[in-house]
């Protein structure tokens, strides 16, 4: 939660909110103070409503640190002080955000509970001393307002602190956090982002006054726990301990459900939450600052803090900008990862082109990205006009029309060499000379592909993940020829398709699919010795992966896992082996290609949300039957012969040059391929975990099975000295 | 007029923007025009063009304008497009077989008279062999009836063209829900007992939830109200400004009315009531009075009300247009020439209403005129802050710089020139007819006034716009 907390946006709409405070009290008014000059924070009177300007220097966001923190109370005590002043009204002037929560690297930089505690306790005073302010404070609200944010225009509220997801502007009205909205306005007589500010400052100080005045009053009166229920019958319920305990025991497990006892601050939460309810609001602080203490020094947390900066780091384009921006895409075969680029393209303003063999094709890849835009439609995040106009964006057809004005084309064609060359051939005739031809692959080399080109200085790997709509990551893979230009203009295309972006070299299985590879050879060697498809699932999935082993191969495609641990085997050879291939070639002669086919390791029926097991399976895995070894069978074993295959091989990555960062092989994991977040990733769960843990345990399993758990050098050496960190 | 100007002016002391103008522009201009209306006609040229012919306006009409709900409301939109040709028709008492075409314009139809003119030009016993359409274009309609009209005699097409514009809000078509409409549509297809049991089957409580029309943008779902609001605060406009500027349309709609001077207003002997003389919308208020309404759309901190907004209305109206060589071979002496125009489009979201802001540079320049050659100015008024929105974004270089691609402004029309006998917001508003309703006020003022040129320009939703120039026939 502490990480997610981080940066999003309130999009659309602006609100403002208001405060209740009940009393005012005239105070002797002090100095001139007023006018003098804060590097976070500034204020100025507007008849009596004093107006309270947030904006941090230098940075793009506010974030609650200690200066902010210290100037704010300044600030308000004189307010307070001020007998001209009879209401405040809180602004950030920057567009877009109002504070986007605590500012991760202060907390970061504390080396004990205690002082994260003390931080805390500094922040929970602020808060309750606004909340408790004797005149109107009303915070008008443009863009994020997230965590701490939040608290200074809002005591939170529950369903939000467990989930610290974003919510839009118009939910958070209904939700009973903000009490008014502000649509944002269009041009004027200044930029329209500049005069929505100023607009929103004076709907807000019309409300400050009018609530000094006593003109307006708030109807809403709900505290912590009356904001989550909805009714007076509800709040009359939580009076009664019993039915507290009750639903204590709900959320409880509803969150352990949801959680796996993974991650250890929503359950915390609870306990602050109850002490709040049951022991009163001073235990509950105190509670709360002591425990928010003890969370950030756990590992999660680290791991947590450090994925949001990783991600930072790969929502930026280091190859600087493009010679020429790339407005004019096209995409080559409409299946299902092709039609996910086109939706994620299309509907940033790009212009583009979806080309299929067959008009079946074609209308299946332009129904599915209709299907995805109409979706939002229903969830309201688009009008049925905002789709039709994006979805104007995307022209299919059978033919090479219009490839002449192409700045980009991907390919996302069948897994096969020889039809990879037949269509980089073919378009390299109608292109024009600055096109860039990206193919999306998930195992063939790029330089394989780029052999048959004319100009390999512009042929580059783009890996998505499916589904492409819903999957953060972008492999982005250059050859030793791909210009540099080449790999800019791909990583802002990627980073326009709202991507994360690693940067990889070229070779089998790139970084992502070579990880995934001896993982999934070991998910078959386990299947083999006869654990169940279900018990596997359950047992990845409590380790931190959010989906289980056997429903990834289902879902990946059997025919593709095939594809892949054959083409991948004969380039690494025996490191690679371990379960057999043969399994998978015997389900895809059966037709159980997973999902897609409805039939893998489990049935998928449409309208049928539970999976069962598909009995078919069984006679094939008996057929492979392998004796389990029983010194490396239980069940934490089974976790981590699946995960010390999956980090030994990343790291190898680093060590051959594959992969230039560890931040980046951490984000690659997690966001591409369900690395467990708790853990933060693999180069991060080397040094969280230890790399001589790590290295012991491939000992271990490589006795019982041979080279495929013989750890590599980098980790070797990591382990020798104990003071190597992949992250300092 | 004179009092009122006056009175508009005491009363800004603190919002100075239209007392600024007042002593930004030379000393002589007003007091001139109420001196000597005719001495203002300068040696202007002419803005005929070689080898285009020269189109007229002979005469136009129009029935009240009323307050849907009031007389109108059992009628049907035909009847009140009816009313109004056969008002110009006695007007003009222009041979029935003579009209070539006949164009009206109009917005929410009625299903069953989808092509209004047609049926209205039969009713009111025109000839069956003139042909008739109907034309669609927001509160532009009229205007695009004009135009259309224009286009056919310009090309030579045809010589006498009837144009108009009808809007019945009275009434406006409720539909079934799109559920409801499926079942009993295929209901009508059902041959057995059993197709229709297991069609009715089907139905739900809910299928019976109407469908009503709203003034609302299809592409944005914003209601108009609600993007005026908007508009007026990208521009801070205040509410005191808006309730001031509509206090001024409807004191000076209540002055020429009551001096007779809206002569474009023919009776309408309403069947089964009494007879209509006057537009009723007209309601002069006070500041005081209007201050005290909340506000319509923005709740509860906008700035649009009511009181200065046009309200629904009914009405209709309609023109005879000429080749200049027809209408004097038949012995008329025409009121006015139409000249150029122009239609503009932008962002229907956040720009919807700023339509007379974009056209009016584009038709001075198209004209080769500036704002200083307008001796009468007649602007649509859908909103009063959307009318202050437009003069204040016409006065702003930053504006026109920024989103209009031009290097400088145009300029805001000077008020004493300014929809000088009422407007949209006290004259009323059918969407279908404003459009001749405004030619109508601009020619019939330069006659009365003595200028030269005038510029109609309207707003319509879609963020589309128009401007049109007319010029005063020579008496």
């Amino acid at each position: 939660m502490v990480a997610s907390r981080a940066i999003g946006s309130l999009s659309r709409a602006t609100a403002s909110r208001m405060l209740r405070c009940p009393g005012y009290i005239c105070r002797s008014f002090s100095g001139t103070s007023a006018l003098r000059t804060r590097t976070h924070i500034n204020y100025g009177v507007k008849g009596d409503v004093a107006v309270v300007r947030i904006n941090s220097p230098n940075s793009k966001v506010n974030t609650l640190n200690k200066e902010l923190q210290s100037e704010f109370m300044e600030v308000m005590n004189e307010i307070w002080a001020s007998d001209q002043i009879r209401s405040a009204v809180l602004i950030s002037s920057k567009p877009g955000c109002f504070i986007a929560g605590a500012d991760i690297n202060m907390i970061a930089s504390c080396k004990t509970p205690e002082e994260v505690t003390k931080l805390s306790q500094e922040g929970q005073r602020m808060f309750e001393k606004l909340e408790k302010s004797t005149k109107p404070v009303v915070a008008a609200i443009s863009g994020a307002c997230l965590g701490g944010g939040l608290e200074v225009g809002v005591p939170a509220a529950f369903d939000m602190m467990l989930t610290g997801r974003n919510i839009r502007a118009d939910r958070a009205k209904k939700m009973g956090l903000v009490d008014q909205l502000v649509e944002p306005l269009g041009p004027g007589l200044k930029p329209p982002e500049e005069r929505t500010i100023e607009y929103l400052e004076e709907v807000a100080v019309t409300f400050a006054k009018g609530l000094s005045d006593k003109k307006i009053s708030i109807k809403r009166d709900k505290g912590l726990v009356e904001t989550f229920s909805f009714t007076e019958l509800t709040s009359y319920a939580m009076s009664i301990p019993f039915v507290r305990q009750q639903i204590y025991k709900k959320v409880e497990e509803k969150v352990r459900k949801q959680t796996k006892g993974l991650y250890p601050a929503p359950l915390k939460i609870i306990d602050v939450v109850k002490t709040g309810i049951e022991q009163g609001s001073d235990a509950g602080y105190l509670s709360e600052s002591q425990k928010f203490g003890e969370l950030t020094m756990t590992k999660e947390s680290k791991a947590l803090i450090g994925l949001y900066h990783g991600q930072v780091l790969c929502k930026k384009n280091k190859f600087g900008a493009p010679q020429k921006e790339a407005k004019h895409l096209a995409i080559l075969g409409a299946g299902l990862m092709g039609a996910g680029i086109a939706q994620v393209s299309v509907d940033k303003g790009l212009k583009t082109i979806l080309k299929d063999a067959t008009l079946a094709g074609l209308g299946r890849g332009q129904q599915q990205v209709f299907k995805g835009l109409n979706d939002k439609v229903k969830k309201k995040a688009l009008t049925s006009f905002e789709r039709d106009s994006i979805f104007s964006n995307l022209t299919g057809q059978l033919d090479y029309q219009g490839f002449e004005k192409a700045d980009m084309v991907i390919e996302a064609v069948f897994e096969d060499l020889s039809l990879k060359h037949r269509v980089l051939t073919e378009v390299e005739a109608v292109i024009p000379d600055h096109c860039i031809f990206a193919s999306n692959t998930s195992a063939l080399p790029i330089n394989e592909i780029a052999a048959v080109s004319k100009r390999p200085e512009k042929v580059i790997g783009m890996h998505y993940f499916s589904p492409v709509d819903k999957m953060q990551l972008l492999e982005i893979i250059t050859t030793e020829k791909t210009s540099k230009d080449t790999t800019a203009s791909a990583v802002a295309v990627g980073l326009k398709q709202g991507k994360v972006i690693i940067v990889v070299k070229d070779g089998p299985g790139f970084y992502t699919t070579r990880c995934l590879a001896p993982m999934m050879s070991e998910v078959l060697r386990i299947l083999q010795e006869g654990v169940e498809p279900k018990k596997l699932d359950a047992l990845t999935t409590s380790f931190g992966f959010p989906v289980g082993a056997a429903t990834l191969v289902d879902e990946v495609g059997v025919d593709v896992a095939k594809h892949v641990s054959e083409d991948l085997g004969k380039a690494f050879g025996e490191r690679f082996g371990g379960g057999s291939v043969e399994l998978l070639k015997q389900m895809v002669s059966r037709g159980f290609l997973g999902r897609k086919s409805g039939k893998g390791f489990y049935i998928y029926q449409e309208g049928v949300k539970s999976k069962n097991v598909n009995s078919d399976m069984d006679g094939i895995l008996a057929s492979l039957k392998v004796p389990p070894k029983s010194d490396v069978s239980s069940d934490e074993d089974i976790q981590y012969r699946l995960v010390t295959r999956f980090v030994n091989e990343a790291v190898m990555c680093l060590q051959e040059g594959i992969l230039a960062t560890p931040t980046e092989g951490d984000i690659g994991a997690v966001f591409g391929l369900g690395f467990p977040p708790c853990l933060g990733g693999p180069f991060r769960f080397v040094d969280l975990c230890g790399a001589q843990n790590i290295v012991d345990r491939l000992r271990k399993y490589e006795a019982a099975y041979g080279t495929q758990f013989s750890p590599c050098q980098l980790l070797i050496d990591h382990a020798s000295s104990p003071n190597k960190k992949f992250f300092q | 007029m004179t009092s009122i100007l006056t009175y508009t002016f005491k009363n800004l002391p603190n919002t100075s923007k239209w007392a600024l103008q007042f002593s930004l522009r030379p000393l002589s201009c007003s007091s001139q025009l109420r001196a000597a209306p005719a001495a203002q006609t300068k040696s202007k040229k002419t803005l005929a063009k070689p080898n285009m012919r020269n189109i007229v306006v002979v005469d136009g009409v129009r029935i009240p304008f009323l307050q849907s709900g009031t007389s109108y409301k059992d009628l049907m939109p035909h009847d009140l497009a009816r009313a109004a040709l056969s008002g110009l028709l006695h007007r003009t008492n222009v041979p029935k077989d003579v009209v070539d075409y006949i164009i009206f314009g109009t917005v929410i139809q009625e299903v069953k008279t989808s092509n209004v003119a047609r049926e209205a030009a039969l009713g009111a016993g025109f000839s069956d062999k003139t042909p008739a359409h109907t034309v669609t274009m927001a509160c532009i309609s009229a205007n695009q009836a004009m135009t259309t009209g224009i286009g056919l005699i310009a090309s030579g097409q045809s010589d006498v063209i009837v144009a108009g514009g009808v809007e019945l809000m009275s009434d406006v078509p409720i539909r079934h829900s799109r559920k409801m409409r499926k079942m009993m549509l295929e209901l009508n297809k059902a041959k057995t007992l059993g197709q229709r049991l297991s069609l009715f089957s089907k139905f739900r409580l809910n299928f019976l939830a109407p469908e009503l029309p709203a003034v609302a943008e299809f592409s944005t779902s914003e209601t108009m109200g609600h993007s005026a609001d908007r508009l007026a605060a990208a521009f801070a406009v205040s509410r005191q400004d808006q309730d001031e500027y509509a206090l001024r349309s409807h004191s000076l709609a209540k002055k020429a009315q009551d001096e007779g001077l809206l002569s474009d207003v023919v009776p309408f002997k309403v069947p089964g009531k009494d007879t209509v003389t006057k537009d009723n919308g007209i309601r002069p208020s006070s500041l005081e009075q209007m201050a005290k309404l909340k506000p319509a759309f923005i709740k509860p901190y906008g700035t649009v009300t009511a009181a200065n907004s046009s309200f629904l209305t009914d009405g209709a109206s309609a023109m005879l247009i000429m080749a200049e060589e027809k209408a004097l071979a038949m012995g008329y002496k025409p009121k006015a020439y139409l000249r150029d125009f122009v239609y503009v489009s932008q962002d229907p979201k956040d720009q919807l209403l700023l339509g007379p802001t974009y056209a009016t540079p584009k038709v001075l320049e198209k004209a080769g005129l500036t704002m200083n050659d307008i001796d009468a100015f007649e602007f649509h008024e859908a909103f009063s802050g959307q009318i202050l929105a437009n003069f204040k974004a016409m006065d702003s270089d930053w504006f026109a710089q920024n989103y209009m691609g031009r290097k400088t402004k145009v300029g805001s029309p000077p008020l004493e020139k300014f929809n000088n006998w009422g407007g949209s917001l006290s004259l009323g508003h059918p969407f279908g007819a404003t459009g001749c309703r405004l030619v109508m006020a601009a020619a019939n003022r330069l006659r009365k006034e003595g200028g030269q040129y005038g510029l109609v320009a309207a707003c319509a939703a879609g963020g589309q716009g128009h401007a049109m120039i007319v010029e005063a026939y020579p008496k």
